[in-house]
């Protein structure tokens, strides 16, 4: 083995100090969520002296609370499938055809990735109640749409063009009709870019509080506002908070999981 | 690629057209419409033309919000940008660590923003928190962002590091693994050293991904909302108070339509330059 | 330095290789002269940039010795050994200017601006890069930006050897020659070993003094474009070298030579008695379709053949003979006559080449060259 393949251990050290930041403050919050308010409030142990899962049983049996997840999980989800069967079509548009006013609709798209959710808070709320969609989670699914379509098409885009033109010439001769062409031939072949938006999708729509707030009162409450339930007269119920929180962060691991060998590329917007 | 010209192709682009139009366009429209009018309640309301403009560009609040935030998103760009390149560098290749590098990096850009809000907020409390207890016992350094503007904005600012370097470190290592390896063979043949290796190999390849990290950074940190709000309600005072939630209060908290429409129209269109300028740049390096 | 020497070399990619089939280069010792060019000639996956990049210390061997004069260098980096490598695909600094990519290896040196200026002029000078001295390196085309590359390689003073890879496989044909003209002429003036992989003959011999062609991690022969030509050591060399490839056909020993399909085939006494020493699996002769000779008319010792095909290639033509069930290729000048249906042909035994398990059979027992592998 080439021993200037090894790589210098000092190198790693700041990588190391950089990955112990990042999970130091969550190991505290899980921490935090198998103790007691009383151990809690009473002084600061690093590990629970009286470990306790009575937090997370009030979540799992209280249905506000865990009607919480279930209204996120279910936008978020509708927001995925939507964002990906209307970017599908767009991206590759994009990336086979030059037609009129191509660059500037494409632009226009990314301009909304960049809109300030602050600005739309009120017309969207007014809008929503207007057409009578005002607390449910097709609301939330669809106003994510607003920043998740560019993003999706953005990304699709890149990963598309990295197929050759030729394929498609092909499969035409080969008598395919587009419909088949596209389910059967190229879907297959971007799936890995189908897979990181997917992702991207997910992870912008699940962590939008603002706008899935405002537009949501008890239906499709999503769990980012039924954290603020636990404000009480009695005070904070950090026990439950913390294993609340911490059950947020489980459904983005297990994402990151399944998309890992791929977000590299993608957060590049597969343009790499 | 080369690509046919075919006007055809709005059909498969109509889908998104109708969309994103109809979330964004319908909403603009009535922010424009709220942003000429003074309203009272749902029936009497007074064109009123450009006077909400006049007073938003002169709102003594707006502008301090407004300094806040170019401050703020200055010192974003300032510490991540750098710090997610150097990580980049570090990040090991392959094997079992790069699986798990990956992994841990990517968890803090899939915490729900109130949830990473507060995460920060126990962990820097003095009493329940970990990093407050080391701070004020251990350390002897007094520290209490809830209290103290310049702890807050310290806060702010690491809670946003902890947050969003990932995403930066996670593009320039992408980048940097799109870099054949005869490059740094053919540079340790020139006797390159590793400065130079980065500054000539590394850093070019990484311009184009560097630019959408820039530009991510810079919009996302430029409406950045709920954060500082879990953390300080904008406080102490008005210390940590950034555009959007001057904006928010504005629109829902006191109700003041017109004005607030005005100030969003402001607000969107100084995105909407930056990000013209970035996406210029952008479009220009992919050409070349 | 006067020579590199491959000492018992060999490498696996694998960390436990468990046969012969885990070694990208299998056992070999071998030696380079100073100031030669050579080139190393071999099919796709032999093993060819395996070997270069073990030579300019890219790669670390896992068994043997790679030597520079009596120094051992196998842990040595690429620039402590001074050598330069010219890659496959050209690799320039983008950002920089031709000017400062010339520049690049003696500024790292630490050499004063002045003589880097009169280095980087005289290089540009050869490979004609004065006209492009200002321009970015980024805009170059491919073969202005191989011959920066290459430059880089020239520029430096105390490189001891500048090792090729395949660098024209980018080039427009139109431009290959050019460049490998120039290649041999900064060769003539600057005396540096070369080491020139191809895959490609032409180019070979063109280039090179003396080949080394290599196969399945071997380097089956070493010598100049016409011993290979002449006298194959391996099959693979017949087959390889020469348009069309040698003729190889299975025989079976037969009393006073060997035979197939009804043809004997006799060869000398010491060639027989070498044949008869010796263990071997397969079997063959080879001849080249260029020595087989044709005679005008049916003559008393030679073979009769039927002509299946004439190929008129202009100044030469391409027979496909059948001589007992076997194909055989002969290459006769354009001013022969052909003959219609019926050939007769004899193979001169000067030419005759005799192969056991794809090696060379030689009668006479002479010391075996300088640089060839020792037939296991």
């Amino acid at each position: 083995m080439n021993k200037r393949e090894k790589v210098s251990f000092k190198k790693l050290i700041p990588l190391w100090i950089y990955l112990l930041f990042l999970l130091v403050p969550i190991y505290w919050l899980v921490n935090m969520s198998f103790k007691t308010n009383t151990e809690i409030l009473g002084g600061l142990t690093l590990f629970p002296r009286d470990f306790t899962l009575a937090n997370y049983k009030v979540i799992f049996t209280d249905e506000s609370w865990y009607s919480g997840y279930i209204n996120s999980l279910y936008y978020v989800c509708l927001n995925m499938v939507i964002s990906l069967s209307v970017a599908l079509p767009a991206a590759y548009a994009f990336s086979r055809y030059r037609f009129l006013g191509d660059k500037h609709l494409f632009f226009w798209l990314l301009t909304n990735r960049m809109a300030p959710p602050a600005v739309f808070l009120l017309p969207f709320f007014q809008l929503y109640s207007s057409i009578g969609l005002f607390d449910t989670h097709i609301a939330v699914a669809l106003a994510h749409c607003l920043f998740n379509v560019p993003l999706a098409v953005w990304i699709l885009e890149g990963f598309m063009s990295g197929v050759p033109k030729e394929i498609d010439e092909t499969a035409y001769i080969d008598g395919y009709s587009f419909p088949k062409f596209f389910g059967k031939i190229f879907i297959p072949l971007i799936g890995s870019g189908i897979g990181v938006t997917a992702f991207f999708c997910f992870m912008f729509s699940w962590v939008e509080l603002l706008l899935a707030r405002t537009l949501t009162s008890v239906n499709a409450k999503p769990i980012a506002a039924v954290m603020t339930r636990t404000v009480s007269a009695s005070g904070i119920d950090w026990g439950v908070l913390a294993a609340a929180g911490v059950l947020t962060i489980l459904p983005g691991m297990l994402v990151i999981w399944f998309v890992r060998n791929h977000v590299v590329k993608g957060f590049a917007l597969g343009r790499v | 690629m080369s690509k046919v010209q075919n006007n055809k192709a709005w059909w498969l682009v109509l889908p998104v057209f109708l969309l994103v139009a109809f979330s964004a366009i319908i909403p603009m429209m009535t922010v424009v419409n709220y942003s000429v009018q003074d309203i009272f309640d749902q029936s009497s309301r007074y064109f009123v033309g450009a006077d909400w403009f006049r007073q938003v560009l002169q709102d003594p609040r707006l502008h301090d919000s407004l300094l806040r935030q170019f401050i703020y998103s200055g010192c974003v760009l300032l510490i991540e940008i750098p710090l997610g390149i150097a990580i980049a560098l570090t990040m090991p290749t392959k094997g079992r660590w790069s699986s798990l590098c990956l992994i841990v990096m990517t968890i803090p850009l899939l915490i729900p923003f109130n949830v990473v809000g507060t995460i920060w907020q126990i962990f820097g409390r003095g009493d329940i928190g970990l990093l407050g207890w080391i701070l004020n016992d251990v350390l002897g350094i007094s520290y209490n962002y809830a209290a103290n503007a310049s702890d807050a904005w310290v806060t702010v600012l690491v809670i946003d590091v902890w947050h969003w370097t990932s995403l930066v470190a996670l593009l320039c290592y992408s980048g940097l693994r799109a870099i054949p390896d005869v490059y740094y063979q053919a540079a340790r043949i020139d006797r390159a050293s590793n400065w130079a290796v980065f500054r000539h190999i590394q850093l070019p390849k990484m311009k184009s991904v560097l630019l959408i990290a820039v530009m991510l950074r810079f919009m996302d940190s430029f409406m950045i909302y709920t954060e500082p709000f879990v953390l300080t309600g904008g406080g102490p005072g008005n210390s940590t108070t950034f555009l959007s939630q001057t904006l928010t209060t504005m629109a829902l908290g006191q109700f003041d339509l017109g004005p607030a429409a005005a100030f969003s129209l402001v607000y969107f269109l100084i995105i909407l330059l930056v990000s013209w300028v970035f996406y210029t740049a952008m479009t220009h390096s992919e050409k070349n | 330095m006067a020579e590199i020497r491959l000492q018992q070399l060999a490498h696996s990619y694998s960390a436990h290789p468990s046969g012969p089939e885990d070694y990208a280069i299998r056992e070999m010792t071998h030696i380079w002269e100073q100031g030669g060019a050579y080139a190393l000639l071999g099919p796709s996956g032999c093993g060819k940039s395996t070997l270069l990049n073990i030579i300019s210390g890219l790669l670390s061997p896992s068994e043997g010795k790679v030597m520079f004069d009596e120094t051992v260098v196998n842990d040595m980096s690429p620039e402590e050994r001074n050598i330069a490598q010219v890659f496959q695909f050209p690799v320039v600094y983008d950002t920089m200017t031709v000017y400062d990519n010339l520049a690049f290896p003696l500024r790292n040196q630490g050499m004063p601006e002045a003589k880097v200026k009169i280095k980087v002029h005289e290089i540009a000078d050869v490979l004609d890069l004065q006209p492009l001295l200002k321009k970015k390196a980024k805009g170059l085309t491919a073969d202005e930006k191989q011959k920066v590359s290459m430059g880089r390689g020239l520029v430096r003073d105390d490189v001891s050897a500048i090792l090729f890879d395949e660098p024209l496989t980018v080039i427009d044909p139109h431009l290959k020659w050019k460049l490998r003209r120039k290649l041999k002429q900064i060769h003539e003036q600057f005396n540096i070993t070369m080491v020139y992989v191809t895959h490609d003959q032409l180019e070979a011999s063109t280039f090179a003094d003396k080949i080394a062609v290599m196969y399945g991690g071997q380097i089956v022969q070493f010598g100049t474009p016409r011993e290979l030509f002449e006298k194959p050591h391996h099959t693979f060399v017949g087959y390889f070298i020469g348009s069309p490839g040698m003729n190889l056909i299975e025989v079976k020993p037969e009393v006073g030579g060997v035979g197939f399909g009804g043809i004997h085939l006799p060869l000398s006494d010491a060639l027989q008695q070498r044949l008869a020493a010796t263990q071997w699996s397969t079997l063959k002769v080879g001849i080249r379709p260029e020595f087989v000779h044709v005679w005008d008319g049916p003559v008393d010792d030679a073979m009769q053949a039927e002509v299946t095909y004439v190929e008129d290639l202009g100044t030469y033509k391409i027979l496909t003979l059948n001589l007992a069930g076997q194909l055989l290729k002969v290459r006769m000048q354009e001013d022969k006559p052909v003959p219609q249906g019926q050939a007769w042909i004899s193979f001169p035994a000067q030419w005759l080449m005799l192969y056991a398990d794809e090696f060379l059979l030689e009668a006479a027992t002479q010391p075996v060259p300088a640089g060839e592998v020792p037939h296991e």
